[in-house]
């Protein structure tokens, strides 16, 4: 078959560019050739995803051409002080690129609207318990500037990583923690359209002076602050979400509000809770490459260990200082007891999947 | 029935403006008491004033509007392929697409990246949100043109050079180009980096002809996709635009900062020229076998993007503000293309280095010589004999053009700046920094690497600036290796372990391709090497006279 095609060609140019319309060496080779597929067969994440931020250990000939003045180059390994012994080997679990992340951002942009204009055209708003209309007012309010401030701690980190898939990974981490804080602050002005007195401002004056919020504040800025951008992407999914942002997220506000006559602020709240499953699936697939690693694990493990503490320890005095929210609600359906035994599980559980100590 | 009736007033309830909820979402930030953020990419300069965003967007429009972007540029696709597109598309130009499509993810992922450079630097959180949305942007349009490269690669006559794309980008010499421009965007002084490099050049000027005309050139080849995806991404360039802008109004007003802002305009001008013109220029004239003589020529499209858009309706009115605007410069960059050849030269370049390049090129024919002629006077006597050259010497078992001394072609130095070779001889010029011989292809690069950075500018410290580092000149890194072993140590070499991936002709026949058995016998060798074992004085003097003379490209017998 071969030999027939090539005797044809020999009178007859080809005249087609597609596929398949001659044969010669490398004619058939239709996949990216240069990495290691996770599975079997490379993914379409892994396509476009894969070596796209080069490194000179694998085919960057020329090294890296422009530095910092100090000399580290334009990525560079000791932005955290994590080792591993092969930073290729992460694959995002939600295998999110271009195409999947906008889809389901967008998914979520209609799912959230939707909510809100039906329980707005239903007058659902001005039936909401009043006690419940300030809570939502005052402190879902403040901490809309919590999910804020991870969005941007994230936006930084994207900066840092070794490699295209760890950077993807934190990018849309950011990009889902900066949907949902404008989530939270549109829908708030939103349903202060139809209630009367409602003041938007309300929230990010709690945010910076109620003492019950000064915690969450300072555990938040404390990552914010944070200098290692591994710390930044550990502290954020594995301490502070479930000590803080899925306490508030789901122990509080999704608990509460139906006994509160309001069915639309869980929809609004739940997207954020999605989008933290899908994070936490990332970061632990990746701690635990570097809990595991055959050269780094100790090293990496007490390192870990240390920012769990840090960090934990900030969370926990951050859940303390919220306990007064639950008892603001007039009908009151679960307890602060309750959610932080659920966010307590939930950290165990992380730390037994990554193989971390329990801070 | 009432006529008016729509579903929209139907379902229409008060909502708060846009406006507004860009009001709302800018009063997100607030400055931490706590623990403060660490400047991590310091800069610089003074931004005393708060920048405004000038888009008002949010991402509740932002991300359904890019669904639907996505959804008709993926849409597209597939109608390419159900009309066949790969079986009326130029090979000529899907080839240059393996070169371009190597490079371009990297720059847009750096863009992403330098978004966290710049978030943390500007007073207020208003313009934040629209680096958010660049961000994302970026991360779609550097994984959007993955995909394309993707799909080029399953539907093209030759896969080969998009299969090892991403190993091709990190080792050949002229994705590296392309590397100095993407590194440029996210290393050294946040400032100079994501603000003025990035998006009030880059940006702002350069990626009109990038994506833009490039675009053009590939529809009039057969090629529909690339427009298809480059005018999607390009229409998100006018918020980075804005974001580029107001970021750099927020300094201008700032005296302190004109040194600096003079400085980075100059350097990133000239370097997105010498980089980006090199390019694309040489895909919009070389890569096409549209030869219409009413289209618009690289210099046409370049006084049309460059010159009227950006240097005129852009740059000119920052001198208000008491910047001073560096016109000599755009004066230089336009004599380089219309009058010196800059573009003919680079693909010139290209052409000799066939070897080590991981697309074809096929000659230039008779038909290209006239619309040359006709865009560029006086281009037949200077570039019709190379091309002639080339088609004789693309049978394998003739000597490569590379080191077929019956040519006549000279090997240039490279630039130690933009890193594009030293091709317009006569602008060649060397010069010492910290003690060391180095060769750029022109004033305006030597300034670059020697000035602009420097540990300090006109007698003021720049801690922040960035320094060239790197094993810059590609010759270096295969200096006395016989050219088959490098091609092999590139990963040039297709499947069968011997057929090399470029081949200086468009024929898809096994027997007319080149093998490593071709090419075996000749060795490499780095020009700087060579320059700097000369005597400083009448020796050097000699040697940079002589290389300023140029070659003459014997006629073909």
């Amino acid at each position: 078959m071969e030999e027939t095609v090539s005797t044809a060609q020999a009178t007859q140019p080809v005249k087609s560019g597609a596929a398949g319309a001659a044969i010669f060496p490398g004619s058939d080779s239709r996949k990216f050739n240069y990495f290691e597929p996770k599975g079997r067969k490379a993914t379409h994440y892994e396509d476009v995803t894969v070596d796209v931020q080069p490194d000179p250990e694998r085919y960057l000939l020329q090294d890296w051409i422009i530095s910092f003045p100090d000399g580290t180059p334009t990525y560079s390994k000791t932005w955290t002080k994590a080792l591993s012994s092969d930073w290729h080997k992460f694959r995002a679990v939600d295998q999110e690129w271009e195409r999947t992340h906008y889809q389901r951002q967008s998914t979520i942009c209609g799912m959230v609207q939707g909510v809100i204009e039906n329980a707005r055209k239903s007058g659902a708003p001005k039936r909401f318990d009043k006690a419940w209309v300030k809570v939502l007012q005052d402190h879902l309010g403040a901490y809309k500037h919590a999910e804020f401030g991870l969005g941007t701690s994230m936006m930084q980190a994207q900066r840092y990583g070794y490699t295209q898939m760890i950077n993807t990974a934190i990018l849309t981490n950011s990009s889902y923690k900066m949907r949902f804080a404008q989530d939270l602050t549109i829908y708030l002005a939103e349903i202060g359209l139809d209630v009367e007195g409602f003041d938007t401002g309300a929230g990010k004056k709690h945010w910076l002076e109620d003492p019950i919020w000064q915690g969450v504040r300072k555990s938040t800025e404390s990552i914010m602050g944070a200098t290692d951008y591994l710390e930044q992407y550990l502290a954020t999914n594995f301490v502070f979400e479930p000590l803080v942002g899925e306490l508030f997220r789901s122990g509080f506000i999704m608990q509460m509000a139906a006994g509160q006559n309001d069915f639309a602020t869980p929809a609004v709240v739940a997207a954020a809770e999605a989008d933290y499953e899908r994070n936490l699936a990332n970061s632990v697939e990746l701690f635990h490459i570097l809990t595991t690693d055959k050269q780094h694990a100790a090293h990496n493990t007490a390192l870990f260990n240390g920012w769990m503490k840090k960090h934990a320890e900030l969370a926990a005095a951050a859940a303390n200082g919220l306990q007064p929210l639950w008892s603001q609600p007039r009908v009151k359906v679960f307890s602060f007891a309750d959610a932080q035994a659920q966010a307590k599980n939930r950290l165990e559980s992380i730390c037994s999947e990554v193989g971390l100590a329990v801070p | 029935m009432a006529a008016s009736l729509t579903l929209n007033k139907i379902t229409s309830q008060k909502g708060i403006s846009i406006g507004e909820a860009a009001n709302r979402v800018a009063d997100l930030g607030w400055t931490p008491s706590y623990v403060q953020e660490a400047m991590t990419f310091p800069t610089d300069y003074k931004i005393s004033r708060v920048p405004r965003d000038p888009m008002k967007q949010v991402l509740r429009s932002y991300f359904p509007m890019q669904e639907e972007k996505d959804n008709r540029v993926y849409g597209a696709l597939d109608a390419a392929l159900r009309g066949d597109m790969f079986r009326n598309v130029e090979p000529r130009w899907i080839e240059w697409m393996k070169l371009f499509l190597a490079i371009i993810p990297f720059p847009e992922i750096s863009a992403a990246r330098s978004m966290a450079m710049v978030g943390r630097l500007a007073p207020g959180e208003e313009l934040r949100t629209g680096f958010t949305m660049q961000m994302v942007d970026e991360l779609r349009h550097s994984t959007i043109q993955m995909n394309l490269k993707k799909w080029y690669m399953e539907n093209y006559i030759d896969p080969a050079g998009f299969d090892i794309t991403e190993a091709a980008f990190g080792k050949c010499y002229a994705s590296t180009i392309g590397r100095q421009f993407a590194e440029g965007f996210l290393t050294g002084d946040a400032i100079t980096a994501a603000n003025i490099y990035l998006t009030v050049v880059a940006e702002t000027a350069f990626t009109n002809t990038l994506f833009v005309a490039m675009p053009s050139e590939a529809a009039r080849n057969g090629d529909y996709a690339l427009p298809t995806v480059f005018l999607s991404v390009q229409s998100d360039e006018s918020r980075h635009i804005g974001n580029g802008h107001s970021l750099l109004m927020a300094m201008i007003h700032d005296p302190s900062n004109h040194d600096l802002l003079e400085r980075d305009l100059k350097y990133a001008f000239w370097q997105n020229h010498a980089i980006v013109d090199a390019a694309i220029g040489t895909f919009v004239e070389y890569g096409t076998t549209n030869r219409d003589k009413t289209k618009e020529s690289y210099a046409e499209l370049w006084h049309r993007w460059i010159y009227e858009d950006y240097y005129r309706t852009y740059m000119l009115p920052l001198e208000k503000y008491g910047v001073k605007i560096h016109h000599d410069d755009v004066a230089a960059a336009w004599d380089r293309i219309v009058k010196k050849d800059y573009v003919h030269l680079t693909a010139q370049f290209f052409a000799v280095g066939w070897p080590v390049n991981f697309w074809r090129i096929e000659a230039q024919t008779e038909k290209d010589f006239e619309w040359f002629e006709h865009k560029y006077p006086g281009w037949y006597a200077k570039f019709g004999e190379f091309w002639k050259w080339y088609a004789k010497l693309s049978k394998p078992g003739e000597t490569n053009i590379l080191f077929n001394g019956d040519v006549g072609y000279v090997y240039p130095h490279r630039c130690w700046s933009c890193m594009v070779p030293c091709l317009i001889r006569e602008d060649f010029v060397c010069d010492e920094v910290d003690g060391k011989m180095y060769t750029y292809c022109s004033e305006g690069c030597r300034w670059t690497h020697k000035v602009a950075f420097g540990g300090e500018y006109k007698g003021r410290p720049t801690p922040a600036m960035g320094r060239f580092s790197g094993r810059r000149e590609w010759e270096d890194c295969y200096h006395g290796w016989d050219l088959a072993d490098a091609i092999k140590d590139l990963g040039f070499v297709r499947s069968d372990g011997k057929t090399l991936v470029p081949q200086p002709h468009l024929r898809f026949d096994t027997k007319d391709m080149w093998t490593l058995d071709h090419v075996r016998g000749h060795t490499l060798g780095s020009p700087l090497r060579g320059f700097r074992a000369l005597k400083a004085g009448a020796e050097r003097d000699a040697a940079v006279a002589e290389y300023r003379k140029g070659f003459t490209i014997n006629p073909v017998h």
